[in-house]
């Protein structure tokens, strides 16, 4: 779907000022249901790593990080291994309903990060981390930011299939083959929720640097005084 | 860009986009105490379910090289209780009842009369370790067979020593290289790792391969599935 755009009236000033349909409601949707999934999925997932904190095998028998109890979900392993597998369908669910409304729909453009945007990054990395001017926006997503979606994207598909492995390492043998075996996909599976995490931390300080407007549109789909014109 | 539209106007727009994502608001039942445990069952339940369907009866779990089996001495030793819970070697049995022809008590010595199968797999711990170990046994399907086991049943249960209990669905119990196993590295399984008779079941997690057998049923219906599963962990668990 393009991106449509309205004037809107003020009737008490008379003022006009604009705003663009940005966020298609699948978007919206998706998006809450995985920030959700994500979360409950992050908590139960360092439950399940504080019963074995290490990685290979249980030799030699010594934890590498012990992670505090009080940031994890699920009081247990039995627990946690309940909200990971139920959540676990949801975060699956909503990522193929994103990628299938984004693919089907052409709105994957907006964000997909294409070989064209990439003498776009360096201006941005400027501007955000070395104060330099800002680039002029030209469309809802700066190349930088396009750069951290599509890579956000690739890692919950990641995230996903790291996961099936170490799930079902014997059904699906040849994907734990094709991450280095068993001990290695727990250990990618593990670095990419660090990952997916450190994406979080900067997704999350643009929010609040945004502001209210930017921060309503992923609600209402709409963004007024968009710096852009579609 | 189209006529301009009032405030008012786009206010009601705005309101019925955010109506719209009130589905998400459903996922805060997770949230409300007496839901959340049949909840989290339902979804424990449905992963059962597709771990059901995604295992295939013919696919062998891998298989390793002698060079990549861990020592014997650093099989790592797990129980819920006691590591020996002193069984009497020299008079065990095991007891078969349920959907079999010849029921009845079976001596270790006729678990061994049935063809011998080794093998070098990955034992996977629920906890997320794992370790390659060689063990060696009878094919259960073997046992099941020489028993006139009815494999129609859905379900083979057994009680261990230790007062530990498993159940097992029946595609499972055929699976060829789910043992009944009473030898590792090529000696009799010492008292830690489940004397006389355990079960080794490279396409399960270690907790569904009891230790220390003392009896077996074939059955449709489960009074209780597991010592583990009863608190809550997954009733299929298929690697």
């Amino acid at each position: 779907m393009e991106s449509h755009a309205v004037e809107i009236e003020n009737p008490k000033t008379g003022e006009t000022t604009e705003a663009v349909y940005e966020h298609p409601f699948i978007v919206r949707l998706c998006h809450w249901v995985n920030a959700i999934s994500l979360f409950v999925l992050v908590g139960s997932g360092l439950q399940i790593f504080r019963a074995f904190p290490s990685f290979g095998a249980k030799i030699p028998q010594h934890d590498l990080i012990n992670w505090p109890k009080s940031l994890a979900i699920g009081g247990w392993l039995g627990g946690a291994l309940q909200w990971h597998l139920t959540f676990m369908w949801i975060y699956i669910a909503s990522g193929l309903l994103y990628m299938g409304y984004q693919l089907f729909s052409g709105n994957y453009k907006q964000i997909l990060f294409v070989p064209r945007d990439i003498p776009g990054v360096w201006p941005m990395v400027r501007h955000y981390f070395f104060f330099g001017p800002k680039p002029p926006a030209k469309e809802a997503y700066n190349p930088l930011q396009k750069h951290a979606y599509t890579s956000a994207i690739v890692l919950g598909v990641l995230s996903v299939l790291t996961g099936i492995a170490i799930w079902k390492p014997v059904q699906f043998s040849w994907l734990a083959w094709m991450m280095g075996g068993f001990h290695y996909a727990r250990l990618w599976h593990f670095l990419i929720m660090w990952a997916l995490i450190a994406f979080l931390f900067g997704h999350l300080v643009m929010v609040v640097l945004h502001g209210w407007n930017n921060f309503v549109s992923m609600f209402t789909g709409w963004k007024k005084d968009p710096e852009y014109r579609p | 860009m189209s006529e301009p539209i009032n405030l008012k106007k786009f206010k009601n727009i705005s309101r019925r986009e955010l109506l719209k994502l009130t589905p998400v608001v459903a996922l805060g039942v997770f949230a409300i105490p007496p839901l959340q445990t049949p909840l989290l069952k339902a979804g424990l339940g449905f992963s059962d379910w597709a771990s059901g369907v995604l295992f295939r009866r013919g696919h062998l779990a891998p298989t390793f090289a002698d060079a990549e089996v861990a020592p014997f001495e650093k099989f790592p030793i797990n129980d819920y209780d006691v590591d020996d819970p002193e069984v009497d070697l020299t008079n065990w049995k095991l007891a078969v009842s349920g959907a079999v022809q010849k029921p009845g008590e079976y001596t270790l010595a006729q678990v061994q009369s049935l063809p011998k199968h080794t093998q070098n797999t990955r034992h996977v711990c629920v906890e997320g370790w794992d370790v390659i170990g060689n063990f060696g046994g009878a094919r259960f399907s073997d046992f099941l067979k020489a028993v006139g086991a009815d494999t129609t049943s859905r379900f083979v249960t057994v009680e261990c020593a230790d007062d530990y209990y498993e159940s097992l669905d029946m595609a499972t119990a055929l699976h060829p290289q789910t043992l009944l196993c009473y030898e590792m590295y090529g000696k009799p399984l010492t008292r830690e790792h489940g004397a006389p008779l355990r079960l080794t079941i490279p396409t399960k997690v270690g907790y569904k391969q009891a230790k220390y057998l003392t009896s077996l049923k074939v059955t449709d219906v489960l009074e209780k599935v597991g010592y583990w599963e009863d608190q809550g962990y997954s009733h299929f668990y298929g690697l």
